[in-house]
């Protein structure tokens, strides 16, 4: 908790722009193979501290892969592999010797569609918090409170904390897989489209939160909303075809994009 | 990578050639008033001055038109970069060639009033002012089709060779007031078409420079030549 604190103090001034900020997470001539095909190729982006980047680019350009790459989800598979570097505290993150599960409990990922655990909304928090910490009953009730209430969902369920997570509407679940992954303090938020299965009362709900969350934490956002990235991101980067097209702040990318191609995919001109 | 300039969604595409084509037509309304006005003022022409004032309400209606486009096309295409610049300007190059319509309906308004007296000196720097006004409004409307940035940059410098010319009819027309009383009357209204032109010039730059940023996504670098010194002005009767 107070490491928390500590992060929230350091970062009342965290509005600054993109090149004060210092990188979270250093990407270095990163390539990425399923199999024999290269996804990614050569990618190099940093990834400013508290801040949100937004990834875009038309489906199958690399984005995804790029995000399950930043928590190695891609380990789980077999014929998958990641040269490069992403480097992380000096240290770089696809390193064999790097531990996967505290590697995912600093950097946590949010999904498409909500992921509830079938239990209860208590115990959707509680679940992962336990892998990673040993908590007595009221230090996990006041991370459980602490996280719903980050997640902007205290309010709306701290009535029915024992009822099954099923039960809660579909933005309702999507906050509830936020407080989960912010449960465990991690540095970094990944969100692979986090709202498009919601409407668009949730999904503007999310992106308040989204806003809220960047004082404490690093947020990577992958989205095929070009308003979503619009209202939300501070940087902006443009994938095609497993490259980086372009990267800058939003309203550099959004008003004035220095390449061509990153110009006719956000006006819409190929998709 | 494909090179296609065509928006995915045509209807989309439509509304962009719409607005461009709706300005083309109002910028070359505007156009002609300002040669009526011209013409009306040099070659004494009444007729041309009742034209320039009829037409003038039809650019009323049209910018007012534009203006409606232009914010249904933000609310309901809600465009982005080059799309996001040239809608917005849009919007701004209307302003400017509406203010130039109302300056032109007052120079030919004034012209009307100037048919009334004989005039002892001759109206070719005017001339020359007024050709040179109407080819940058000619060339910059003319770069608003094809998105024409040289040509943007042609007319934004062009804006000192106006002023010089105000300068100078400034001192003229003060002169033939001081020699006469009874020129007092056409040159205040000369004065103030002069003015009337030099703010058209005006316009003209300004719309270059919203061209330039609409088609290029960054401002026209370097300070905007300014040439109009008539401000500080000052001409005395030669000493008895």
């Amino acid at each position: 908790m107070a490491e928390a604190e500590a992060r929230i103090s350091t970062s009342l001034t965290g509005t600054a722009a993109l090149e004060e900020s210092a990188p979270q997470i250093a990407i270095r001539n990163l390539d990425f193979f399923y199999g024999s095909n290269r996804a990614l190729k050569g990618i190099n982006l940093s990834l400013p501290a508290r801040q949100v980047t937004a990834m875009i680019g038309p489906s199958g350009c690399g984005k995804s892969t790029l995000l399950r790459v930043l928590n190695r989800m891609y380990d789980l598979y077999p014929n998958q592999r990641a040269t490069g570097e992403v480097m992380m505290e000096g240290r770089n993150l696809l390193d064999a010797s790097i531990d996967l599960n505290e590697l995912r409990s600093r950097i946590g990922m949010v999904f498409q569609k909500p992921t509830p655990f079938p239990m209860s909304v208590y115990d959707n928090i509680a679940f992962g918090v336990k892998l990673h910490e040993r908590l007595s009953k009221s230090a996990m009730d006041e991370r459980v409170e602490w996280s719903l209430a980050r997640a902007a969902l205290w309010e709306e369920v701290k009535d029915r904390l024992g009822s099954s997570a099923m039960g809660l509407s579909g933005g309702q679940q999507q906050r509830l897989c936020i407080a989960r992954t912010i449960a465990v303090r991690p540095e970094v938020i990944l969100l692979d489209e986090p709202t498009s299965a919601l409407d668009p009362i949730s999904t503007l709900k999310i992106e308040e939160l989204i806003d809220e969350l960047k004082r404490d934490f690093t947020i990577v956002i992958v989205t095929h909303n070009m308003q979503q990235a619009a209202r939300c991101a501070d940087q902006v980067a443009f994938f095609y075809l497993g490259e980086l097209v372009e990267a800058g702040s939003a309203t550099q990318m959004f008003t004035a994009p220095r390449e061509r191609r990153t110009q006719d995919y956000i006006t819409g001109r190929f998709g | 990578m494909p090179e296609s300039t065509e928006h995915i969604v045509k209807s989309y595409e439509q509304e962009l050639h719409r607005l461009r084509s709706l300005i083309t037509e109002m910028g070359g309304l505007v156009e002609s008033e300002v040669a009526l006005a011209c013409q009306a003022v040099i070659d004494r022409d009444d007729a041309a001055a009742a034209s320039v004032v009829e037409a003038d309400p039809k650019v009323d209606a049209l910018e007012q038109q534009i203006q409606q486009f232009v914010i249904r096309m933000l609310a309901l295409r809600q465009p982005m970069a080059q799309d996001l610049r040239l809608i917005v300007a849009g919007l701004r190059i209307t302003g400017d060639l509406e203010r130039i319509g109302d300056y032109a309906a007052n120079v030919a308004k004034r012209s009307m009033v100037l048919g009334q007296f004989t005039l002892p000196f001759a109206l070719t720097g005017l001339a020359n002012m007024g050709r040179l006004v109407q080819q940058s409004l000619k060339t910059v409307i003319d770069a608003i089709g094809e998105e024409d940035t040289d040509a943007a940059v042609q007319v934004w410098r062009s804006d000192e060779e106006v002023d010089g010319i105000y300068n100078a009819l400034f001192r003229e027309l003060i002169t033939y007031m001081m020699e006469d009383p009874r020129n007092i009357t056409p040159c205040t209204h000369l004065l103030f078409i002069a003015k009337n032109l030099e703010r058209i010039g005006d316009h003209a730059t300004n719309i270059a420079e919203t061209l330039y940023y609409a088609v290029k996504g960054e401002p026209l670098a370097g300070i905007r030549p300014k040439g109009d010194t008539s401000a500080y002005a000052v001409v005395r009767p030669p000493s008895e």
